[in-house]
């Protein structure tokens, strides 16, 4: 499909559908075979492609942030291993495991040299594939990503959590988010949305356990793309002040944002201003 | 039936106000609560309630490992029961047991309860638990989804380090050993009987079929609880074709003896409130990190409403948080009695779950020396010949030490 073209008929992911696009006309959903595995990638919008890895949950369907993004940007998300439509993520052990299943998802999304969004968890993994494949990422967002460790202002411990806490640990609008992203959207088997929720947040303890340091700080110097670092200003779970540690060891030109009253999930808290601050630097 | 005598080992000092003033008897309970003068008393008792039990007749004498609390203080459960395998003859030593994940490698364990089955004449129990979350995940930094992945791996590699009459390479996901060749080798052939503690995972009951091991179900919410889980593990054995020797399930409970049940009541409460308030004082973010349970386990435990409403009246509702006193007593979480009442009610636990290697907890909570040897010889006196024989006429227990005959034991010193 070049650029240009429409997207597919949109399929809406009917079962997961948790979150409400502003304007939803609903992503092309398609998949890509990995391996043995067939691999979900939602995709919407004109113009250059533009990858977005999910952050902690995935994305069980479409967004406002990525609603947002696909005004400009022909947005193109292939789930992450564990993540809905993800494919497993009990198979991989390494960090070099996580690389891999994550560079084979961008190559067959198609989203190989082009500019990538990473969030969370997902920002790792872009950071860990722009280092390890300086070739695979032009540009580089990581919002409010895991990978550095400072015992002096700890990342928090995300999973010891009761389930109670976890809204407003994640996000500044804790109500609309439990809503939105913790209770099973109608029509949905309660059962499997609370394993698929639990299993989301087991892949990210797989990769990150305990505290996400799987030695990015030796790698940082190999990221060349010029890279932007953005965080919610109410983060609760990785400190703000680490995008100045990070801007700190990353080659390639970087410039730090902070989104005011956005907490770790600014995607969910503040989905368009994090959306025009991502679009800004990739202009 | 057999009766096994367990320590859990707790810090007995804990402050009255320890629950009001402090999140978790674990994880990250404050070190300054520790006073190792104190536990230098603590630990030399301990042990001697374990010697007594042992002297006075207990089939078997337990420990287990825990980590970073004060519930129970035996990160090494080995060097107690290594204490133990010189100061004992005749008990078995049931080691309940070494969490086989958080030994890298985990030939450690196949050495170190080699050596315990040696030095002890063959008076092994190998006991295989997975361990708590907030020992493993927590205080060890094991990541709860590989966590299972590890301990199945370490199972095998100790199984066939033991079993294997040649060095061997291990090429595992874990575990790359160029040569593995443990000395010494266990005792007992094939190897020492090996238990399993757990939940009510089905999981883990169709393992302990698979390979012919006990299921121990440790639970401190009583045989009214244990019911449900036990009636599930005997319905699991009937649809894999297996028997109902009650020798394949153990069971663990509190028991308090004396003279009446008034008595009882009376030196019992307080050491049971110490237990259930301080000691089982977890904070409820330790309990689940993602990955712990099984998706498998969460969907039976879910869907199965005997299990949904026998893990709703503990681990939810009780299991990090205290029950009423009313509950303590009256749902079976500890047994206090006169002797005959006690004999009576382990009876009827035994019958009922099918249990044949019956865990008593005899020392619970803060309670001293003096009421532990009492609570100890009034059961081995008057309540342990009432229940004598149970099970033995009709079933072998299979699960069993088979320790070299007393002739051909060496005698330690300290007891000849």
């Amino acid at each position: 499909m070049s650029p240009r073209a429409r997207p597919a008929r949109p399929r809406r992911p009917g079962r997961m559908r948790r979150a409400k696009p502003a304007a939803p006309r609903g992503p092309a959903v398609r998949s890509v075979k990995i391996g043995a595995e067939r691999v979900r990638v939602l995709e919407q919008g004109r113009g250059r492609p533009l990858g977005v890895l999910a952050g902690l949950l995935g994305f069980p369907s479409w967004t406002p942030f990525l609603e947002a993004l696909s005004a400009r940007r022909r947005v193109i998300v292939p789930s992450l291993p564990g993540h809905p439509g993800g494919g497993d993520f009990r198979r991989l052990d390494e960090l070099a495991d996580w690389v891999v299943a994550t560079q084979e998802r961008l190559e067959a999304a198609g989203l190989a040299g082009a500019d990538l969004v990473g969030l969370g968890p997902g920002g790792t993994l872009a950071a860990e594939v722009a280092a390890f494949s300086p070739g695979l990422v032009k540009r580089l967002v990581l919002v409010a990503p895991f990978g550095l460790f400072d015992e002096r202002e700890p990342v928090a411990d995300v999973w010891a959590r009761r389930a109670t806490e976890l809204p407003a640990t994640l996000s500044e609008r804790p109500a609309e988010f439990a809503a939105q992203w913790l209770a099973p959207p109608a029509g949905a088997d309660p059962i499997e949305f609370q394993i698929e929720l639990v299993r989301s947040l087991e892949a990210a303890a797989r990769l990150l356990w305990p505290f996400g340091d799987r030695g990015l700080a030796k790698r940082l110097h190999r990221i060349r793309a010029a890279t932007l670092l953005v965080w919610g200003g109410a983060d609760r779970v990785v400190p703000a002040s680490y995008a100045k540690r990070f801007a700190g060891g990353i080659a390639g030109r970087t410039r730090v944002r902070s989104i005011p009253g956005a907490g770790h999930r600014a995607d969910f808290d503040a989905p368009e201003a994090l959306a025009k601050a991502v679009l800004d630097f990739l202009r | 039936m057999k009766l096994l005598w367990f320590h859990l080992m707790p810090y007995t000092e804990l402050p009255d106000d320890f629950k009001q003033k402090h999140p978790s008897v674990w994880v990250d309970i404050d070190p300054k609560l520790f006073d190792p003068l104190r536990a230098h008393g603590m630990y030399n008792d301990f042990l001697d309630e374990l010697e007594h039990a042992a002297e006075l007749g207990f089939d078997g004498i337990c420990c287990n490992e825990h980590h970073q609390n004060a519930y129970g203080l035996m990160p090494s459960p080995n060097l107690v029961a290594a204490a133990l395998a010189r100061r004992t003859q005749d008990a078995a030593l049931c080691v309940m047991g070494n969490s086989l994940a958080l030994y890298d490698p985990p030939t450690r364990v196949a050495e170190e309860f080699a050596m315990l089955d040696v030095i002890s004449g063959g008076r092994l129990i190998a006991g295989f638990p997975v361990g708590t979350p907030m020992d493993t995940c927590y205080a060890y930094g094991r990541n709860p989804s590989q966590l299972r992945e590890r301990y199945h791996e370490a199972h095998d590699l100790i199984l066939k380090a033991w079993t294997t009459e040649q060095v061997f390479a291990w090429n595992g996901r874990y575990h790359q050993l160029r040569y593995v060749n443990p000395w010494p080798r266990p005792l007992q052939k094939p190897h020492p009987p090996i238990w399993i503690p757990g939940g009510g995972s089905v999981e883990t009951w169709r393992w302990c079929a698979e390979l012919d091991y006990v299921y121990a179900y440790l639970s401190y919410f009583g045989y009214k609880l244990g019911e449900a889980t036990l009636h599930g593990f005997w319905e699991e054995m009937d649809r894999l074709g297996k028997d109902r020797n009650p020798f394949r399930a153990g069971f663990l409970q509190f028991v308090g003896v004396a003279e009446t049940r008034e008595e009882a009541l009376d030196l019992y409460t307080e050491p049971a409130l110490y237990f259930y308030e301080r000691c089982l004082h977890v904070d409820a973010r330790y309990a689940q990190p993602p990955g712990y349970m099984s998706e498998a386990t969460i969907r039976a435990r879910v869907r199965s409403q005997v299990v949904r409403a026998a893990v709703a009246s503990a681990t939810e509702t009780h299991a990090y948080g205290r029950p009423a006193f009313e509950d303590i007593v009256s749902k079976g979480y500890v047994i206090v009695g006169s002797p005959d009442e006690v004999a009576e009610q382990l009876r009827e636990v035994a019958v009922n779950l099918n249990v044949g290697q019956l865990m008593l907890l005899l020392q619970f909570g803060n309670m001293r020396k003096d009421l532990v040897f009492h609570n100890t010889e009034l059961f081995a006196k008057r309540v342990a010949p009432q229940l004598a024989g149970l099970f033995e006429d009709e079933w072998e227990n299979r699960w069993w030490p088979k320790p070299l005959a007393p002739a051909a034991r060496a005698v330690p010193r300290s007891l000849g």
